[in-house]
């Protein structure tokens, strides 16, 4: 057969290997890109794509310090109501055109009404206004302790040419004209196969190296290429036989065969990793009251949840306390304590104070998400030790999307919990972290509702003295272990492994291609 | 022929017809919504509903079915409601590789399993019908996820002969075209190959044993002009006919294959669109491969009249 098969492969042609050492940088990323409009979806996969293609006004260092980027110098009136921005000089879209204040302030409009942390500073914005074409302002209602926070958060403002950003809000932007490092080649675009980015020429760069998302982003390579490849164990071939150079999310069960690679890389570039998290509907009992979400609590064992999920105890944390990440800003254990240890006899006397006697309990399982399906037969095993008369629900996460913004009682089509994951900066603030929120109706789906944790969220934001910041966020915490808008079950992470033919790669929380080199 | 050929295709309509009805209903009628997957894991109901109007998904079913067929009479097939490019756009990409690891793949099975088959019948009862056929078995339980991974270990990932995935067009060269056909032709062609031959021999077995070909042998015309020349001819209905009914099998089988090589067809267009519930490419994609089926049993039929003198539409 050998024989056979090499025959045919010297007649066709000659052998593979890897390619020759060019510029291009190609990496299997863990999403296809589909969408195009980075206000228009929470998919991690086209915000990755926006801070490719795209710049910001400003980004977060390692030490989660808003850095300017796009900004060159910026004031903050004495009364904390004015911010002016002045941009640096010499930024050009892909197009060629230059980056002007009405192309930011444009971005910023469509930003504040179309993306959670936008949503956040518009409440506190009364106008944002040019100044002169390299200068802008916002202009506050009142106090805002976060302006900069928010703009270089992760999920910050795009900035996009004027005329882009001004479409109608309801609809999505598919055009790709950025200022960022790489612009899109569109010709060379297939959805569910490949998206293709080359150097942005006109990019001018800060002079401040690279760190995080800030300082300079130069782009080192000629070409970065997509690929969009869903079978792991190919990816892992590919990457082995040096078809590819970057695997951006390989299955953790792969880390330590890869680790053992002396061709290979692994990194842990995320030091904030993923939270996994339990969501009780706050709308149907018995998780319709502080006692019966904490019940919830006494049954965590977040060991017990890791080893499920992930398994490969390097890749976890033992404990993490903190509704805002360890590793974070705002890494804080207070009000933990009953998470620390399982207690099914108190969870039990907690569900029974809520007024829970053996009804079912509907759980939605899902099947196509490996991690939240592992997470969920350890949350029905504790459930079941608790008493607890489980109703497993099984569908895809396509229904299970559906399924779950259904408020009725569980007799008419609604649930009790769902399992799911966020991770990165967004989940390190209060304010940005769209499973805290407590807004009740208002709130993402299981209407986690507690007015008193809302108003200490209000507190928070609006201080903009920073030293008070620490113990506003600890009575943040302390008060959200009461009313448990969500339970954190643990925290991992998700290391990227490339070739050893690859330098410079940033430690950030999402992958970015600026800064790499290939030998 | 000329009037069984325009009845048959005028036929296609009313299949078509039935096919759009039925495939829009099952889509649009089953859980899931893709306005939930646009917006992401973390996006609020409101930005799902935003979603969902600007997709027109809120009308009424009879509203939008209306507006698709309407659509669709004038060959528009709609765009894909992720990333807004035509679903007749996204086909036609996908259309190439598959097309080319069909034609590949069928090629390969035919010129290995027809040989095999009639080989093993001429020696029915051998060792060599025992071991090919055994092989034949083999090939035909083995799952196509697990001969693709065998392969790439051994050919690509050890040897190196040969890229482990992906696909280059046509276009851009024939050695790399080649190249990234092979090891995913022979993963799907073998399950193929080995249905083929087992049918090639059980007929040839039954054409072997008729009375014209015993005259054949005692007129002393060799062996070689008995089996290809009176047996072979004889056999080539049935053969003929599960070729075309394994294309079926191969359009089953291409989506693994294609997911196991990386290889951007139709088979994982298909795939995705369905778990994302693109209706819009769910729907175009659907009725292609109605009509593709529809013409394929139609070219089985027309080589039917070639193969066999006696049958006259």
């Amino acid at each position: 057969m050998r024989r056979i098969l090499l025959t045919i492969v010297l007649l066709l042609g000659t052998l593979t290997g890897a390619s020759a050492s060019d510029k291009t940088l190609r990496a299997v990323v863990h999403a296809d890109l589909k969408i195009l409009d980075p206000t228009w979806t929470t998919i991690y996969i086209t915000n990755r794509y926006g801070y490719l293609v795209y710049d910001t006004l400003f980004s977060f260092d390692s030490k989660f310090q808003p850095k300017p980027q796009m900004v060159d110098t910026w004031t903050v009136s004495p009364d904390s109501l004015t911010y002016t921005f002045t941009l640096r000089p010499g930024l050009v879209f892909h197009d060629g055109q230059p980056v002007t204040a009405a192309d930011c302030v444009a971005s910023l409009k469509r930003w504040m009404v179309k993306v959670s942390s936008g949503q956040i500073l518009g409440k506190f914005v009364a106008s944002a206004e040019v100044v002169d074409p390299s200068t802008f302002r916002l202009i506050l209602k009142e106090p805002f302790g976060l302006v900069l926070d928010m703009l270089g958060n992760p999920t910050t403002a795009f900035m996009m040419p004027e005329r882009i950003a001004s479409k109608p809000l309801n609809e999505q932007i598919t055009e790709s004209i950025g200022s960022g490092p790489f612009k899109m080649l569109r010709d060379e675009w297939r959805p569910g196969n490949k998206a293709v980015f080359a150097r942005h020429e006109g990019y001018v760069p800060r002079k401040e190296p690279a760190d995080y998302l800030s300082g300079g982003k130069i782009a080192k390579v000629d070409r970065v290429e997509w690929l969009y490849i869903p079978d792991a164990n190919t990816t892992l071939s590919a990457l082995m036989a040096g078809e590819i150079d970057y695997f951006e999310a390989p299955p953790l069960d792969f880390i330590r065969l890869m680790k053992d690679n002396p061709d290979l890389t692994v990194l842990n570039i995320d030091k904030l990793g993923v939270q996994g998290l339990i969501r009780p509907n706050s709308l149907n009992p018995p998780f319709n009251s502080f006692k019966g979400r904490q019940a919830l609590l006494s049954m965590i064992d977040q060991e017990e949840y890791m080893q499920a999920v992930v398994g490969d105890d390097s890749l976890y944390m033992k404990f993490c306390g903190a509704f805002f990440l360890c590793n974070s800003a705002n890494e804080t254990d207070i009000g933990s304590a009953p998470m620390r240890k399982p207690d099914f006899a108190k969870a039990k006397a907690l569900l029974k104070e809520a007024g829970y006697n053996d009804e079912k309990m509907v759980v939605l399982m899902p099947t196509d998400r490996p991690q939240y399906a592992a997470a969920m037969t350890v949350l029905i095993a504790q459930l079941r030790k608790a008493g607890v008369n489980v109703d497993i629900q099984s569908a895809d996460w396509s229904t299970i999307s559906v399924r779950r913004a259904k408020r009725e009682p569980v007799e008419q089509g609604g649930w009790n919990l769902f399992i799911t994951t966020h991770g990165g900066p967004d989940v390190m603030t209060p304010a940005t972290n769209t499973w805290f929120s407590s807004r009740c109706d208002a709130a993402n789906v299981g209407w986690a509702c507690d007015p008193e944790l809302e108003r200490l969220v209000g507190v928070w934001m609006r201080e903009t003295d920073a030293s008070k910041h620490k113990a506003e966020i600890e009575a943040i915490q302390a008060r959200a272990f009461e009313s448990l808008p969500y339970v954190p079950f643990g925290q991992f992470f998700q290391p990227i492994a490339f070739r050893k033919t690859l330098t410079g790669v940033l430690e950030a929380p999402l992958p970015v291609y600026w800064n790499i080199e290939k030998k | 022929m000329l009037g069984f050929l325009i009845r048959r295709v005028l036929m296609t309509i009313p299949v078509m017809l039935v096919v759009a009805i039925v495939v829009f209903l099952l889509l649009h009628l089953s859980p899931g919504d893709p306005a939930a997957i646009i917006a992401g894991d973390n996006a609020t109901t409101e930005d799902i509903a935003r979603i969902r109007t600007s997709l027109g998904l809120d009308k009424p079913l009879l509203t939008q079915f209306g507006l698709w067929i309407f659509a669709l009479l004038q060959g528009d097939f709609g765009v894909s409601v992720f990333n807004k490019v035509s679903v007749w756009v996204l086909i036609t990409q996908r259309m190439e590789p598959t097309i080319a690891l069909a034609l590949v793949t069928m090629s390969f099975a035919v010129l290995i399993a027809v040989p095999i088959g009639v080989l093993a019948a001429w020696k029915a009862g051998t060792w060599v019908d025992h071991v090919t056929m055994g092989i034949a078995v083999l090939a035909f339980s083995a799952p196509v996820f697990l001969i693709g991974y065998g392969l790439v270990y051994e050919f690509a990932r050890t040897l190196r002969w040969l890229p482990v995935q992906g696909y280059t067009p046509y276009a851009q060269g024939f050695t790399g075209f080649w190249q990234h056909l092979v090891l995913p032709a022979i993963t799907l062609g073998l399950v193929f190959a080995a249905l083929l031959a087992r049918m090639t021999r059980s007929t040839m077995l039954d054409v072997l044993n008729e009375d014209y070909i015993r005259t054949a042998r005692a007129k002393g015309l060799a062996p070689a002009a008995v089996l290809v020349r009176h047996a072979l001819k004889n056999a080539a209905v049935p053969i003929v006919t599960t070729i075309g009914l394994g294309i079926a099998l191969l359009i089953g089988g291409v989506v693994v294959t294609e997911s196991v090589f990386a290889i951007p067809g139709i088979g994982r267009l298909t795939i995705e669109a369905v778990t994302q519930r693109d209706y819009p490419v769910i729907q175009g994609v659907i009725l292609i491969a109605s009509c593709v089926y529809v013409l394929i049993n139609l070219g089985i039929d027309v080589a039917y009249a070639f193969l066999d003198p006696r049958i006259r539409y």
